[in-house]
């Protein structure tokens, strides 16, 4: 029942063989990259550059499609995770979908931006069921919907909770939830 | 003909085999389970925001408190993501530590996870004692090494805290010299175990397929056939030097589970043998000098991984320039590998559910966060 044969990884795609593939595969699916501006700036010290990413930008419309596309035609089956950051300077929430091959080797990462106010993107967990929790954790702490998801509820807070705590501008001081003594 | 009708139970969150405080909300037909949807979140402290108001190295003990039966994997999981984004060398010395250290917290955590799950079983205590017996002689090792025997707090960017003390390597070598024959006794007691047998051959299959659809790692997804060890998929640290075997399941039960976690004790036991052997001839200190720990990495993401006992650890940082994270993600295998449970317990009978569940070998300070 030991298995030694796994040897070197094979080679991986990189994230622009990624994008010459979808660009020619499924057109429209990919976005280009703007910079996104990092906020806060720093107290003191020199002020960042902007946030430029090397991974790639897809349409939120597409993602299902896109990920089909890594799963069925390029072997990247496993999906890792799946990570939201809300850049508040920008107006935008950024999802991180992050996919790698059973046979080993680095991940290729998606990623999907939508508008802070209306935050919707499709489910992928129709296609990999291991998106479920993944995506009620994002629900849950950025308010993220997933469209298509067969239980999308609250998984660390109760049901009742208001407001969607990991947000950069839900207030981390003196909400409703805290008592005087706290 | 006896009017029967479907009854829905909670199992937890204040019950003795549900891991901590975690409760299964349970849909019964008799003794058969046709529905089971996991609730948690008791522990949440929102472990993810705290760290962004943390500096990085503040954050260090922090991720002690995630899965606190592996402090040092965790530590490492964190130390990595901080090393890949700010660009710090690691001194090969401090990679045999961190090594050395991880394989440890591997058999640490198999040991306690087999006797737990034999407690759940019904058979109380031996196998649990014997487990907890093994771990508390690496508790000790790490004590004397970090200060702590749970929440090391070990590691350090560049390296780890502190090299080891001068009693470590004949107390080390003591516990290898025993360890064989604990493995083989635990073995004996799980293999030659009617009971265990009965209660865990063909229950709580989980195919090869769906593991992989379900992104479960570690131990379950290896039980299920998948060779995936990201040891070997993805080479981190020094483990591309390392001489070890992979353990598959070929069924995917919780039987298969258990061998495979009897077998990755054998196999780390091997690793700290070669740590060990090549230890006196590795470069460098147990920390890179240069390395600051007050850090500012670029503007940008990362993510890294490894493999913990439970799976894929994996931490996701993005960093707007300053001292502090700006979105710090964890990638909790615990929390993961409780997915597919609906699916693994529908069937099977309410006393199977609870082994089910310590086969997956969860912690409940990783899955709430």
């Amino acid at each position: 029942m030991i298995s030694s044969a796994v040897g070197c990884p094979m080679p991986n795609l990189s994230a622009e063989d990624l994008r010459t593939r979808l660009v020619r595969d499924l057109p429209g699916a990919v976005q280009s990259v703007s910079p996104l501006k990092v906020v806060p700036p720093p107290a003191q010290g020199h002020a960042p550059a902007a946030f430029v990413t090397g991974d790639t930008l897809v349409e939120a419309a597409r993602i299902v499609d896109v990920a089909l596309y890594l799963r069925d035609r390029l072997n990247y089956a496993y999906l890792s995770d799946i990570c939201v950051v809300d850049y508040l300077a920008d107006e935008i929430f950024e999802i991180v979908y992050r996919f790698y091959t059973v046979e080993g080797g680095s991940s290729l990462a998606l990623k999907v931006r939508v508008p802070r106010e209306n935050p919707v993107v499709p489910s992928l967990t129709a296609h990999w069921p291991g998106a479920n929790f993944h995506e009620r954790e994002a629900f849950d702490l950025y308010g993220i919907v997933f469209v298509g998801h067969p239980y999308l509820h609250r998984i660390y807070m109760w049901d009742e909770f208001e407001g969607f705590p990991m947000r950069k501008d839900f207030p981390r001081q003196g909400d409703k939830y805290i008592g005087e003594d706290e | 003909m006896l009017k029967t009708e479907e009854l829905q139970i909670n199992i937890g969150p204040q019950h003795p085999s549900t891991h901590g405080v975690f409760r299964m909300l349970v849909t019964v037909d008799g003794e058969t389970v046709t529905d089971l949807k996991p609730v948690f979140g008791y522990l949440h402290r929102n472990h993810e925001q705290i760290a962004e108001v943390n500096t990085y190295l503040q954050n260090m003990p922090y991720t002690d408190r995630l899965d606190y039966f592996n402090a040092m994997a965790n530590n490492q999981a964190y130390a990595m993501a901080v090393e890949k984004m700010v660009g710090i060398e690691v001194p090969e010395r401090a990679e045999y530590l961190r090594v050395l250290m991880v394989e440890l917290t591997r058999i640490l955590n198999h040991a306690g996870a087999l006797g737990f799950l034999i407690n759940d079983m019904g058979a109380w205590q031996t196998q649990l004692a014997f487990g907890m017996r093994e771990r508390e002689k690496i508790l000790d090792l790490f004590e004397s090494v970090s200060g702590a025997r749970l929440m090391c707090n070990y590691f350090r960017f560049g390296g780890v805290a502190r090299d080891l003390p001068p009693d470590f390597m004949p107390r080390l070598k003591d516990l290898l010299v025993a360890m064989p024959a604990f493995v083989d006794e635990m073995e004996r007691l799980l293999r030659e175990n009617e009971i265990l047998l009965q209660r865990s051959e063909g229950i709580g299959i989980l195919p090869k397929d769906l593991a992989l659809a379900y992104s479960v790692t570690g131990p379950v997804l290896r039980g299920s056939g998948v060779a995936y060890d990201i040891r070997r998929a993805e080479p981190y640290s020094i483990y591309d030097r390392l001489d070890f075997d992979i353990p598959v399941g070929s069924v995917g039960d919780v039987y298969d589970r258990i061998l495979v976690r009897i077998e990755e004790m054998r196999q780390s036991r091997r690793i700290i043998e070669q740590v060990i052997a090549q230890l006196p001839d590795a470069q460098g200190g147990h920390i890179n000098p240069k390395a600051r720990q007050n850090v500012r990495p670029p503007v940008g993401d990362v993510y890294a991984r490894v493999e913990t006992p439970k799976g894929e650890l994996g931490f996701y940082l993005v960093s707007d320039g300053s001292s502090k994270p700006y979105r710090y993600k964890v990638r909790a295998p615990s929390f993961i590998n409780l997915t597919p449970l609906g699916d693994m317990c529908r069937g099977y009978k309410v006393a199977d559910m609870v082994v089910i569940l310590g086969s997956i070998d969860i912690v409940m300070g990783e899955v709430d966060r």
